[in-house]
């Protein structure tokens, strides 16, 4: 694994992805000054997020609600596509691709693992049908025994007994399903793992065992996570690298020791003095003042200016980029200037 | 005499097939100014149990037996009048999610005086004074104006102060907090726990506080009762059972946590599920996940063993200890 680690098997570069909440055209009409004008809003879930997934590390990307790491997990993964900017899997751009014949092979190699798992398995299809499905149709050229075979194999490797495959999703706990889903992502033998929030759904002894799980299937499997959370005590225990995001925007990305040891930006500081940890007894935690900002009007400059301490006229006027100090990446001008 | 005491208490949903005893035996009390945290799982009882203080379990769930004493008075079998006189008036609750709490079609206005209206003789031009103070208390930022809005109009954060400002409306004795923060990010989450803590703190309001997260719990609580298949199966003071759990549950529950374990290790992780209700157990509830499990432990249901400040319902707690104590 050592030297495959440098070599980026997923590369994010300069993505936007806008949502148009403006309706249809004839909603988008407006009667103003005496003429009809078509106005349009979006809301601009990212906004030149780059980045890039080294071979066989966890990748996790942390946020709160509504900063849009969700959408990149989307993106990565085809089910929308970027308004600017580009994907690469292992250097073919694949956000471009349309025919189906030309996107399956990064199907197979890359796989997904959604949050919820009452609501991302067919509760009419039993589970030996929801993990034949995937086997299936990327190996066309397999017979049933061949199949079955598999399929036994990924339900073993996940705790699940190949015996309860007849039974229907609603048969089993959150943390068994979310074994399923899992099982459903092994089942192609994948390289690269999305996993958008897959634990945050189930209880926390329930957590353990599924990270455990997940860990163990990348230590056999050689896998590389893209994992998305916004669960940071998580991020510390589960994350090789960590990439912060805020309103669209990445404001940090290091190694999770490195984050977790001596957080840079002002956003990841608050974010981190604000876990509720067992030992310390009051929290000091950094308050941040005022609200996340709505992603349709986004504001100039720093997004995060409104609510920083250390913000000055430049934060508010000019987007800070990404820049490397001592290993890690942070967008932030006070840190560039000295300031911080 | 405490403020609230709860005896014997015992909440049963009638099915189909027989019912199923949501919760068993509890038994605490509440003092003015305390501030209490309810553990466990989802499916352990603790929602059910603040829902049975206010008497707000609706069919096919019902009491069956116990006693919740507020004042003296029976909250279980009182009278639907009286016991309106008591909701959100002397004890108050604040629920998970804001979204589903406020009416989305009224304004915070007409959601804080007609509050304010059921309980006490106003004029709707002091009730409108009173709201604004309150919301001040909560530190939401020109009160005036959010009034007139809507819910929609509010971030999540901003819904749950006024949440908690409609709770504290009425300047209640007690407060039950069913996951206040789950629906909220974590630095909202934090500034709401900072919130509910100063408030009661002041007001000194006694403070029942339900979460399935042990970070939230142990910074906020002074008493902490760790709840497991209906039942309480440890009590007592938060940091004795932070620092020295002593009901395996409980050591488990707090071991899984990530921060627990070495970065990049194994998570320690609690084997199995908990129980549905429908299985008919007998012993401890907890014996099939359990590595300790005994003999004892699938015959008979363990009763309280005083550890320290704690309770503890364990067959093998005096022994875990002496074995502690050789090693």
């Amino acid at each position: 694994m050592n030297d495959k680690v440098n070599t980026p098997i997923l590369e994010i570069k300069n993505l936007h992805k806008r949502f148009s909440i403006s309706g249809d055209f004839f909603d988008q009409l407006q009667f103003k000054d005496g003429k009809i004008r078509r106005h349009r809003e979006y809301v601009h879930a990212t906004n030149g997020v780059s980045l890039d997934v080294m071979q066989g590390e966890s990748l996790c990307l942390v946020g709160e609600s509504g900063c849009g790491k969700s959408t990149v997990a989307r993106l990565v993964m085809g089910l929308e596509h970027p308004t600017e900017g580009s994907i690469h899997y292992r250097g073919t751009r694949i956000d471009t691709l349309k025919a189906n014949r030309q996107i399956m092979p990064y199907r197979k190699k890359m796989q997904m693992i959604f949050q919820n798992p009452y609501a991302s398995l067919n509760p009419r299809m039993t589970i030996n049908d929801t993990l034949t499905e995937p086997v299936n149709i990327h190996n066309p050229d397999w017979d049933n025994i061949q199949i079955q075979e598999k399929v036994q194999e990924v339900m073993l490797s996940v705790g699940i007994d190949p015996s309860w495959g007849k039974r229907f999703p609603h048969e089993f706990s959150g943390g068994q399903r979310q074994r399923i889903s899992i099982a459903r992502a092994l089942a192609v033998d994948p390289e690269f793992i999305v996993a958008d929030e897959p634990i945050s759904a189930l209880d926390v002894s329930i957590q353990a065992q599924v990270l455990n799980l997940m860990m163990d299937a990348q230590k056999e499997r050689g896998l590389t996570y893209l994992f998305i959370t916004h669960d940071l005590s998580v991020v510390e225990h589960f994350g090789s690298r960590v990439a912060v995001m805020y309103l669209g925007t990445l404001c940090e990305v290091s190694s999770s020791q490195q984050l977790f040891d001596q957080p840079r930006h002002p956003y990841t500081q608050a974010l981190l003095s604000a876990i509720p940890k067992l030992t310390d007894n009051r929290s000091s935690h950094i308050k941040l003042s005022g609200e996340v900002p709505t992603p349709v009007n986004l504001p100039t400059g720093c997004v995060f200016h409104g609510r920083c301490p250390h913000a000055n006229s430049r934060c508010k006027a000019e987007v800070p980029e990404l820049i490397s100090i001592e290993g890690a990446q942070v967008a932030c001008h006070a840190i560039e200037e000295g300031r911080l | 005499m405490p403020l609230l005491q709860v005896k014997n208490l015992e909440v049963s949903f009638a099915l189909r097939n027989g019912s199923v005893k949501a919760l068993q035996d509890i038994n605490f009390s509440v003092e003015r100014g305390d501030r209490i945290g309810i553990v466990g799982e989802s499916g352990a009882g603790k929602s059910v149990l603040g829902f049975s203080i206010l008497n707000l379990i609706s069919r096919p769930g019902s009491i069956t037996n116990g006693e919740v004493l507020f004042e003296g008075r029976n909250l279980a079998n009182l009278p639907a009048e009286e016991l309106r006189n008591i909701r959100g008036n002397r004890i108050s609750m604040i629920f998970q999610d804001p979204m589903m709490t406020l009416n989305p079609v009224l304004t915070i206005g007409t959601q804080m005086i007609e509050c304010l209206k059921a309980h006490r003789q106003i004029t709707d031009e002091n009730a409108r004074k009173i709201a604004i103070q309150k919301l001040q208390q909560v530190y939401i930022p020109s009160p005036e104006t959010r009034l007139d809005q809507y819910p929609h109009e509010l971030s999540g954060g901003m819904r749950q102060r006024i949440v908690i400002a409609i709770s504290l409306l009425m300047d209640p004795e007690i407060i039950i907090a069913d996951e206040p923060t789950t629906a909220l990010d974590v630095t909202i989450q934090a500034e709401i726990m900072e919130l509910i803590l100063e408030l009661c703190e002041r007001n000194d309001v006694a403070l029942i506080m339900i979460t399935h997260d042990l970070g939230v719990i142990s910074q906020i609580t002074k008493q902490l009762f760790v709840m497991y298949a209906g039942r309480i199966i440890e009590q007592g003071p938060t940091k004795e059972i932070i620092n020295d759990a002593q009901h395996p549950y409980t050591q488990g529950l707090i071991n899984a946590l990530p921060q627990m374990t070495v970065r990049g290790e194994r998570l320690q992780q609690i084997r199995g599920s908990m129980p549905s209700l429908n299985d008919s157990l007998t012993g401890c509830a907890f014996n099939p996940r359990c590595d300790h499990a005994e003999d004892i432990c699938t015959e008979t249901l363990p009763s309280y063993t005083a550890s320290g400040g704690c309770k503890v319902a364990c067959h093998l707690v005096e022994k875990m200890k002496n074995q502690e104590v050789l090693s």
